[in-house]
């Protein structure tokens, strides 16, 4: 620390901190359009000029570059100060429309009111003002017009420096300098949203967001973005019991106030016509409207005779990773003590290990990756399955220095920061780890820059056809590596909240490993024997062994790599009941349809892939009669003459605090009023029953599924797919690229593809990618209208017909 | 009062003294061969001696620029031939007629700071002084003066020539070092990017201005003593000055600091043209305040000495304007340059600069106002914090500040003109209100 004088008042400041930093974080507010905390300054707009006494007297010097040192007095108010922010205020008004009544901007406008504490009171200029065509799409998602730029620079840098996309440039010099895209190259970004969040003025709109609200008359509330693992911190901001607009916040722990498009724009799904209002009964081919206590009683009924005819382990229960950790908490608690049943699983067949996702010893937190010295990233493609994670690696290797090294069947998305971009042919994952734990040949240069720690290593299965145990042999080298920060990565919004609440086959609430002691949970009586898994359960549903399901919020049919198992499970079993937001193709199929709030609509915990717990909150109250999670459950089994007892969330919440181990002293009060950012579970203090340590030998290594033909398939998931939230959101619905497949251009040469290929008979546009192994083909999973290749892992591919 | 040292070369020999074999009959490269045994240390000690100063407008001292250059190695050379300051045009001179004086003067620069790689950036506008370095540059690859082993010695030296794309920005070094990188041409923050210390590539990198590197041939091969004793005793050597406007032989002249303007103007220029009065001349350079012969004709040319009178030399382009020059529209056809030269990061700057020439349009246009005298000043006040010259540096690069001096120098001496223009016309009416 040290002192410096701003004002006429010492304060102790970080040294080395940027001064207009350092005089926020003490009290002083400096006026500032083109410094953002989380960018490297760059000191244009001039707004946060200030004067500091120096040896060669007092000097004017803009505070976003000056870093403070020892002794420094500086002045934020003075009369030169003043006049120089009224110049500059003066300079960007010069040529502003000062459309403020139609703009969006208006009411949280940076310019609006830094003009208003510190501007002219009036404008000297008589000329004519710049025009520009206004405003201009230059995407999907975001419009642009240039009449209100002020030239900050802060979305030109945002794309180059954070996103890596740099399609969003300063073009032409001096009056005539105006931000824009390049010709015929939209500002087609993953992360385009954020430059409409940043932009100070109203240059930068979202299509989305356009006239729908001004900002006083929005209600918000903070919350955690549900499209993630990565427990981005988001302000939901709404309108008239309508959400319309999600703002990132900086965590510091977490997304550093990032959102990607997806989970920015993807809350359209929320107020769909679409969503269910009403509970509904099967009726011939179709549904019918039914009340509550007619479907509840319905569900009862024949879950209770399934229960009768079979045992309990003929019901089995999917899904659960699109609530609250409450609602997982509740459907555990259903399953294996109401119903008496261990087969439950929160994952759709696309996961890693439970115990390696909830309980590794030793694992790791994002924030690791500030002080990484190497970071290795063996997973899917983070840019298209996590995001603010795949910023958060960009920043630590092209800002912090680290070594990035990335192993994937083809070259990813952060390509072009990664010093080593390794790739291989799916299935022989577990020769390539084989040779990198050797060092040899070509890897010798990898395996030492893994010998250089703090190494954080992000560890995933890379693709669908992929055998989860890889992920399990990955992590148990990378524990060993020096120093090492372990991150396992799956994709689905809480996943890890739901498992360590116990929605699955082998743990119970609050990370303990299923089959041995069981004392804790509280419950009187319960199954903890170890279950069937989703592909288990689909299996065991397919051949008559499980009778009953229960899909919570869950489409197996879409969701399952292998959809051809799920329809067979589905059409085989005797009831299918349903918690759901919307009529999916697989609760089409439902004898019973109970209609679920979403995120935004309930109160409850949830839990990223850091183990971090945290607050999401309501702010509108949901379709029709439609109920939460846990007060559906709750209800079913108070009818099937197994009541729980919960009477609300936050009761369920101290349940859990309570019974779930790695989870105590966790609690809503906690997360509201002291622990904005989420903790870490389990707190300090608080043990941890299981403590995993992965040792899967490397031959137990298979590929993840049937071998039907000559090419090994990778089956990657894009940032935009078919997944119905996605398709729900009407403003990124039609994103996604549809289906298409990729190959070596040797290999595409070689059988002579041109244009389309035929996998496994399915006809697909053709795209060549150098970087995908020879003897591989590459689909994205879950397009529009794509191939159900899931469960394979090779296939045919044959030159497409007509190409 | 004209002296020959960089202009004797082409004015002895003015059809070939590009090429290589008049320059090697000349005594050529013989300095550059003789640099390459000594070591950096001795080479950087010459030119700080020599008090050689650099003439791209700053007047840094050369040899003290070399002494800050960062340890970290590899190092760069970057010779700046951007020229694009109006009236500036003696780099052009010196490219198209004695290119290898450069091509030897970046062999002595390379090894003085230990550069393997040097770059030559030259003003996009210039084809023929470019394709004449290309064909110098090649020139000395092929006798072995550049590529592997220099003069058969184990010294590697590469050089590239670069075209600019019309900017007068890329001629600020560290705009010019973005632009090399293929990067937008705009200048970078300083600190921390101080190209001494993270320049091209981020490495530690030298920029001199082509004269200044030219000059190094002879400072080595004729010694510091001839160098020194060449010209005035604080300002050493010679400069090249570039004179245009209203006098009778405008061009390039080979002078020596401490001749005084009348002498430079009457004597070296050949006076007004058709025997009209002198009014005003810029002395170094659009953005140098402008000098008056009632109060400067008789000062010496001395950095010091302009600076006292509160200009500078810059780069030696002297404009000269006779009685007949409306100043108001001198004054806003400079401003015009600079605000389309703006690169347009700093908003006082970029906004500023328009708004001046803006302002200067319609008071020439007859639109002016009583008001906009004082507004112009406090315009101007608003780019160039407190109107001080040397101008406080409150933008990311000098452009913007010494891009008012035009205007402070129009309100300073020919106030009435701008009020005879603005008494002359009919206020503008905005809006249906009269202002
Ligand atoms: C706006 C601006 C334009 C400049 N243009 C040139 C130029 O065209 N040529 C040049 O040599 N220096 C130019 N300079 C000066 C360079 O930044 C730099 O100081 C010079 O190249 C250093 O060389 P020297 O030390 O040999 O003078 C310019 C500076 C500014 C601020
Ligand atoms: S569009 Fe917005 S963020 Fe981008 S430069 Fe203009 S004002 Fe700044
Ligand atoms: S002063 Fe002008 S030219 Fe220099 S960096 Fe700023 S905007 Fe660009
Ligand atoms: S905030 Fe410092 S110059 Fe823009």
């Amino acid at each position: 620390m040290v002192t410096i004088t701003i004002d006429g008042t010492e304060v102790q400041v970080p040294a080395g901190e940027l001064l207009i930093k350092a005089a926020e974080d003490s009290g002083t507010y400096i006026p500032r359009f083109c410094w953002h905390r989380r960018m490297n300054p760059v000191g244009m707009c001039r707004m946060c000029l200030v004067e500091v006494e120096g040896p060669r007297g007092i000097m004017l010097t803009p505070s976003c570059t000056m870093p403070v040192n020892d002794g420094m007095v500086v002045h934020t108010k003075s009369p030169t100060v003043e006049k120089a922010q009224e110049g500059v205020l003066e300079f960007l008004l010069l040529n502003h429309p000062l459309d403020c009544p139609v703009c969006d901007k208006g009411g949280e406008c940076p310019l609006q009111d830094q003009t208003l504490s510190h501007g002219p009171g009036e404008s000297r200029m008589v000329e004519e003002k710049r025009h520009y065509e206004k405003p201009i799409p230059i995407s999907d998602l975001v419009l642009l017009d240039r009449e209100r730029c002020i030239l900050c620079a802060r979305c030109v840098r945002f794309s180059e420096e954070i996103s890596g996309d740099p399609l969003i440039e300063f073009m032409d010099r001096g009056n005539a300098a105006e931000v824009n895209t390049f010709p015929d190259e939209p500002f087609a970004s993953y992360f385009s949203g954020n430059t409409v969040q940043i932009c100070p003025v109203g240059a930068l709109t979202a299509s989305a967001y356009r006239f729908r609200a001004r900002p006083w008359d929005l209600r918000e509330v903070a919350s955690v973005n549900p499209l993630t693992t990565t427990g981005d911190g988001v302000t939901v901001q709404a309108s008239q019991n309508e959400v319309l607009r999600f703002l990132g916040v900086d965590n510091d722990a977490t997304n550093h106030g990032w959102l990607d498009d997806r989970s920015r724009f993807g809350f359209e799904w929320i107020a769909s016509p679409d969503r269910l209002a009403t509970p509904l009964a099967k009726s011939g081919d179709g549904h019918t409207e039914v009340s509550w206590g007619e479907a509840l009683g319905a569900a009862a009924e024949n879950l209770s005779a399934v229960i009768e005819a079979h045992g309990p382990g003929a019901v089995a229960a999917i899904g659960g990773a699109r609530g609250t950790n409450e609602d997982a908490y509740a459907l555990a608690s259903f399953m294996r003590s109401s119903v008496g049943s261990p087969n439950l699983d929160a994952r759709l067949d696309d996961g890693l290990g439970t115990h390696l996702l909830s309980s590794l010893a030793g694992k790791g937190e994002i924030g690791d990756l500030e002080t990484a010295r190497t970071v290795l990233v063996w997973a899917a493609d983070l840019k298209e399955e996590h995001p603010v994670l795949y910023l958060r690696v960009r920043r630590a290797a092209q800002e912090l220095g680290a070594t990035l090294i990335t192993v994937h069947p083809t070259a990813t998305g952060l390509a072009d920061r990664a010093t080593h971009t390794v790739t291989y042919r799916p299935g022989e994952g577990h020769d390539l780890l084989d040779r990198l734990r050797a060092g040899s040949g070509d890897l010798a240069d990898v395996r030492a820059a893994l010998d250089e720690g703090p190494v954080v290593a992000i560890v995933g299965r890379t693709g669908l056809a992929e055998d989860p145990a890889l992920a399990e042999a990955v992590t148990a080298f990378a524990r060993d590596l020096p120093q090492a920060s372990v991150l396992p990565v799956v994709r689905r919004a809480n996943t890890y909240g739901a498992i360590d609440m116990g929605v699955a086959p082998d743990l119970l609430p609050g990370r303990v490993a299923a089959g041995g002691d069981a004392g804790h949970t509280g419950w009187e009586k319960a199954d903890t024997s170890v279950g069937l898994d989703t592909r288990g359960i689909l299996e065991a549903a397919a051949d008559g062994r499980v009778k009953a399901l229960l899909l919570v919020g869950a489409d197996p049919l879409r969701d399952v790599p292998d959809a051809d198992l799920a329809a067979r499970a589905l059409d085989a079993v005797d009831v299918v009941i349903s918690i759901d937001c919307f009529l999916t193709d697989s609760t089409a199929k439902a004898d019973i349809v109970l209609p679920a709030l979403g995120f935004t609509e309930k109160e409850g915990t949830v839990t990223n892939l850091e183990g971090r717990v945290m607050k999401v909150n309501r702010i509108v109250s949901g379709p029709g009669q439609a109920r939460a999670d846990w007060s559906i459950i709750d209800d079913l089994a108070a009818r099937m003459g197994r009541p729980l007892g919960f009477e609300s969330a936050e009761a369920i919440s101290l349940a859990i605090a309570e019974h779930a181990p790695a989870y105590g002293g966790i609690t809503w009060f906690l997360l509201d009023w002291k622990e904005r950012d989420g903790v870490v579970a389990p707190r300090d203090g608080v043990e941890q029953p299981l403590q995993y340590i992965p040792t899967t030998s490397l031959r137990a290594v298979g590929s993840g599924g049937a071998k039907r033909g000559g090419f090994a398939l990778h089956l990657g998931r894009l940032l935009y797919d078919d997944a119905v939230l996605t398709r729900q959101g009407a403003s990124i619905a039609d994103l996604a690229p549809g289906a298409y497949a990729v190959l070596n251009p040797t290999d595409a040469d070689r059988i002579g593809a041109n244009g389309h290929v035929e996998v496994d008979g399915h006809r697909l546009p053709l795209r060549r990618d150098a970087s995908l192994a020879e003897g591989t083909v590459a689909v994205p999973f879950n397009q529009p209208d794509g191939p159900p290749l899931g469960g394979s892992s090779h296939v045919d591919v044959a030159p497409g017909a007509g190409a | 009062m004209i002296v020959e040292a960089l202009t004797r070369r082409m004015n002895a020999h003015p059809t070939d003294s590009h090429t290589m074999e008049r320059y090697l009959e000349t005594g050529g490269y013989e300095a550059a061969r003789g640099a390459i045994t000594k070591t950096r240390d001795e080479l950087v000690e010459t030119v700080k001696e020599s008090g050689v100063i650099g003439r791209g407008g700053a007047g840094f001292p050369a040899g003290l620029k070399w002494s800050f250059l960062a340890p970290a190695r590899p190092a760069y050379l970057v010779v700046n031939g951007d020229e694009s300051e109006p009236g500036t045009f003696k780099d052009r001179q010196l490219l198209e007629r004695d290119p290898h004086a450069m091509v030897e003067g970046i062999i002595i620069a390379a090894v003085a700071n230990e550069v393997h790689h040097a770059f030559v950036y030259i003003r996009g506008e210039y084809p023929k002084p470019a394709r004449r370095v290309q064909q110098a540059v090649a020139d000395a690859y092929a006798k072995g003066f550049l590529g592997k082993g220099i003069f058969g010695g184990d010294y590697d030296l590469d050089v590239t020539v670069h075209l600019g794309a019309g900017a007068y920005i890329c001629g600020e070094e560290t705009a010019l070092l973005n632009s090399l990188e293929g990067r937008r041409g705009e200048p970078r923050l300083k600190p921390p990017y101080f190209p001494a210390a993270k320049g091209l590539y981020m490495a530690p990198t030298i920029v001199n201005n082509v004269e200044t590197i030219s000059n190094l041939p002879y400072i080595f091969g004729e010694g510091v003593d001839w160098y020194k004793g060449l010209g005035h005793e604080v300002d050493t050597g010679t400069f090249l000055m570039s004179i245009s406007g209203h006098v009778n032989k405008p061009g390039n002249y080979e002078v020596v600091h401490g001749i005084t303007w009348r002498e430079l103007i009457y004597g070296v220029a050949g006076g007004i043209r058709d025997g009209k009065e002198l009014k005003a001349w810029v002395p170094g350079g659009a953005s140098a305040p402008w000098f008056v012969p009632e109060e400067h004709l008789d000062l010496p040319i001395t950095k010091d000495e302009t600076g006292k009178q509160g200009s500078m030399l810059g780069s030696g382009a002297v404009i000269v304007m006779d009685e007949d020059t409306d100043m108001v529209a001198a004054a806003e056809r400079l401003v015009r340059f600079f605000a389309e030269e703006s690169c347009g990061q700093c908003t006082p700057c970029r906004e500023g600069t328009t708004w001046l020439d803006l302002i200067l349009q319609r008071v020439l246009h007859g639109g002016g106002r009583e008001q906009d005298i004082d507004l112009l000043m406090d315009v101007s006040d608003n780019i160039s914090v407190g109107l001080g010259w040397p101008p406080k540096q409150t933008t990311i690069c000098p452009l913007g500040p010494s891009a008012v001096s035009a205007t402070l120098s129009l309100v300073k001496h020919f106030r009435h003109e701008v009020e005879e223009h603005i008494g002359r016309g009919t206020p503008v009416t905005i809006s249906g209100v009269s202002s």
